[in-house]
């Protein structure tokens, strides 16, 4: 192409369905579009309203289209907005528990174990080595859990619909073995202060044991299914590249940013309960579009799956020991003691009525499997909180969406959207 | 817990020769992260300083703390990573409740938008040079500020917008069953 | 016909012919019952695993959960509605056609849940009429199931024929409570909701 490309416009160079590289050239600057110029044609502004199925949630994107190319993408959010930051410092350290499954819905237990793992950082509360070794475990079925996720509603929205069903038939597994052990199958809130509501019983370590047995065949699968399919490669190749560069820019974590190319895994580079002692390896991409993104999620899970077995092997040479600290000014003593012993009791009315941690801010970050979910916690000193902000992942892969999709075809939204994989619990908190 | 502590004497330097002259305090934090406090006008030569010379190229949050009625009112805090060094750091400032107003850095890290823009709808602080600063979670039309302390958590007239959008839905629909019910 | 007007008034006293009619539209409704998932947060999930293999809910006709509200009758409210989020809630029960029931499921849709929050709407229900409500947060599927098989027993005791006759049909809105009080689809009244009553010759009160 030898035509030079004058000033104020952008030649936007397009990926075709196969590969073949189409131009077109834009003229007008990204983001300045004027609507009234009958020379452009006309702009179609489509609305992909806060109910769609494709949205993963409820989020809406304006898009202006020119033809099929969308030319402006802005996002919208807030629709889920329930208000979470404020239900902190109006409840109360404890009993926000119960809200921080609701944030990312589809991986609870990761949000407990954050959450609890910030208040652990303010009060200095070490948590004993059972305590840490459980929640690994969920931690990596939560995540095993969101990939799924991830995977089925991508490749439903893709067209893909048996994917959907097998990774249901997976989650329900996972369900399964969760609502043996903690008494529900989603929104556990089993993680406490200090540890663990209650110890992991033998029955229930060798049903996950069996399940983690059979999960990989599983995984080769859906590997099967979707890694070498022309559709699936056609849709996601070369779509929503992002470099280094621009995930740092704008801080994306997690999948998106190992997917691009960098070695940064917080498991590995800033470990937190016990994650130094085990060994798994952390996929990384090549390109960093949503195939390599699609590739790094699946070989996440089989590395999840190695850690996964590796708790169940420390938990049983641990049996029988402490799952919670029993630093009694934040931890519930045990409810026979309560009934019997006065300084027991006290303790639980304490707790239960005006806990506070020491004065002081901490922020703990963990790797979820968006990327870095934090919990910034701010203490007064008293049993009021005075800030809990929540470093959501999925806000940063929400603000992602024009910078891949501008420029592009209608049709690779959907692939974006899926790839980037954010839940609107934890964008609008 | 986190392996961050082992190096925060080295970060602490390499911040420290970063920022050179602008006058910035530390602050020691619960968790052990380099914090430091500065002026609100030094805003974004620190950020400029952090990125370029301290090496710390992401940033991780952009929140803020309501202390009424303390006074100075408002802390926001900065958050950000270095991948390079595997290290965090943590700067904050204190605004006041009166048109409160700090600079922002999306010349610097694009990814701040929407984190500039929650700040902005929930506490009401204005970022000087963002472009496009408008509400983020709460509608448009919503007039109060939800996260500041004399803000009540069940809201003041949460249903004033949808009623006014119910009301014109039902004066301009012609069948019954929409515009009485 | 017999009398008409009677809002507790008893299917056989509308002749039989009518009782038919209803007997029959009543069995086409309820084994095809179309949902419109407005998956809002997690009871969302928790309607997707509904929808999957192991709590089919195809075998009980609600095959074609189609996202369109234009091809639905029954709209599942599975999520915390915000305030924000309302005004598309109610466009989307408007574009349904009728005849249409709404299931509020979890207990963020049937009474804002744990969010007594300044954005959440406290129950879907202060903004458009609800026929069945599910407790649960989520609620499991079977809870959902058993929901809508509940449904399909208060469909049996509709009647669509004296509907037909009587035009058009407007929702109850209660401006003392903000709340809308029955869905308009002329169900008979009972005392004890939660309980199938069946068809018979008596009054229809236990």
């Amino acid at each position: 192409m030898s035509q030079s490309t004058p000033p104020g416009t952008t030649r936007v160079q397009g990926t075709g369905a196969t590969g073949a590289r189409t131009t077109r050239t834009f003229e007008y600057a990204p983001g300045e579009v004027d609507r009234d110029d009958p020379l452009h044609g006309e702009f179609m502004e489509l609305n992909m309203g806060p109910q769609h199925p494709a949205t993963h949630g409820v989020l809406r994107i304006k898009v202006v289209l020119d033809g099929e190319n969308m030319v402006e993408v802005e996002p919208v959010i807030g629709y889920l907005h329930r208000g979470k930051e404020k239900t902190c410092e109006s409840l109360g350290w404890r009993k926000f528990f119960v809200h921080t499954d609701r944030l990312d819905y589809v991986q609870p237990l990761m949000n407990n174990c954050a959450y609890a793992m910030a208040l652990e950082k303010l009060g200095g509360i070490p948590v004993p080595e059972r305590g840490q070794t459980i929640r690994v475990l969920l931690m990596e079925l939560s995540r095993v859990m969101a990939h799924l996720i991830y995977l089925g509603t991508t490749s439903i929205d893709l067209g893909a619909v048996t994917m959907f069903f097998f990774t249901f038939s997976e989650r329900e597994r996972i369900y399964t073995l969760l609502d043996a052990y903690t008494g529900h199958r989603m929104n556990n809130t089993y993680v406490r202060i200090g540890g663990m509501y209650a110890d992991i019983e033998p029955e229930v370590a060798r049903e996950v044991r069996k399940w983690l047995d059979q999960f990989p065949a599983k995984i080769d699968e859906f590997e099967a299914m979707l890694t070498g399919n022309r559709i699936w490669f056609d849709r996601n190749r070369n779509i929503g590249i992002l470099t280094v560069d621009q995930c740092k820019e704008w801080s994306l974590t997690g999948p998106n940013l190992r997917a691009a190319g960098m070695e940064w895994d917080l498991r590995k580079k800033q470990p937190y309960s016990g994650y130094e002692h085990y060994d798994f390896e952390v996929p990384i991409g090549t390109i960093g579009d949503c195939y390599d993104r699609y590739a790094v999620r699946v070989e996440e899970m089989r590395q999840s799956v190695r850690i996964c077995q590796q708790a169940l092997d420390r938990l049983e040479k641990t049996r029988g020991a402490e799952f919670i600290s029993d630093d009694r000014r934040y931890v519930l003593p045990p409810k026979g003691l309560v009934h019997s012993s006065m300084e027991e009791l006290i303790h639980q009315f304490k707790i239960v009525t005006d806990m506070a941690l020491p004065k002081g801010e901490a922020y703990h970050a963990t790797e979820s499997s968006k990327g870095e979910l934090g919990f910034f916690v701010a203490s007064d000193g008293t049993s009021h909180p005075l800030r809990c902000h929540i470093r959501a992942p999925g806000l940063m892969n929400v603000q992602a969406i024009p910078v891949l999709a501008e420029g592009r075809l209608f049709s690779d939204m959907v692939s974006i959207i899926g790839s980037l994989d954010f839940v609107m619990g934890e964008v609008d908190r | 817990m986190n392996t961050v502590g082992l190096t925060v004497g080295l970060t602490a330097e390499r911040i420290a020769s970063a920022l050179g002259g602008i006058a910035h305090e530390s602050m020691t934090m619960r968790d052990g992260c380099p914090s430091y406090r500065i002026a609100p006008e030094q805003v974004i030569a620190v950020m400029t300083a952090l990125r370029d010379r301290a090496g710390f190229d992401t940033n991780v949050f952009v929140t803020a703390i309501d202390r009424f009625p303390e006074e100075p009112r408002f802390t926001v805090a900065w958050a950000f990573l270095s991948t390079t060094h595997n290290d965090r750091v943590r700067v904050y400032t204190r605004i006041p409740g009166e048109n409160p107003a700090v600079a922002t850095i999306t010349g610097l890290w694009p990814g701040t938008a929407y984190s500039e823009r929650e700040c902005f709808d929930m506490f009401g602080i204005d970022f000087v040079g963002h472009t496009g600063l408008k509400r983020l979670l709460m509608p448009d039309g919503y007039d109060h500020f939800p996260l500041r302390k004399d803000f009540p958590h069940q809201g003041i007239e949460p249903d004033r917008l949808y009623r006014e959008w119910d009301q014109r839905r039902r004066d301009r629909s012609p069948l019954r069953s929409e515009s009485q019910a | 016909m017999g009398s008409l007007k009677s809002a507790d008034g008893h299917a056989s006293d509308t002749g039989f012919f009518a009782t038919q009619v209803d007997w029959v539209v009543n069995w086409g409704r309820k084994n095809s019952l179309w949902p419109m998932p407005l998956g809002l947060s997690c009871c969302g999930i928790e309607l997707m695993a509904m929808i999957g293999p192991k709590f089919d809910i195809a075998r009980f006709g609600a095959e074609a959960a189609r996202f369109s509200p234009r091809q639905c009758d029954l709209m599942v409210v599975a999520g915390t509605l915000t305030w924000r989020m309302a005004e598309a809630a109610r466009l989307i029960y408007d574009q349904m056609p009728d005849p249409k029931w709404v299931i509020a499921m979890g207990v963020c849709s049937s009474s804002g849940g744990m969010y007594d929050s300044y954005s959440v709407v406290q129950g879907v229900d202060m903004i458009l009429p609800v026929d069945l409500y599910v407790p649960g947060c989520p609620p499991r599927p079977d809870a959902v199931i058993d929901s809508i098989l509940k449904l399909q027993k208060k469909i049996e005791r509709e009647r669509p024929f004296q509907l037909l006759l009587e035009g058009d049909v407007v929702g109850e809105y209660d401006s003392g409570t903000k709340r809308f009080l029955r869905a308009p689809n002329h169900a008979v009244e009972t005392t004890r909701s939660h309980e199938v009553l069946p068809p018979s010759g008596k009054k229809g009160r236990a």
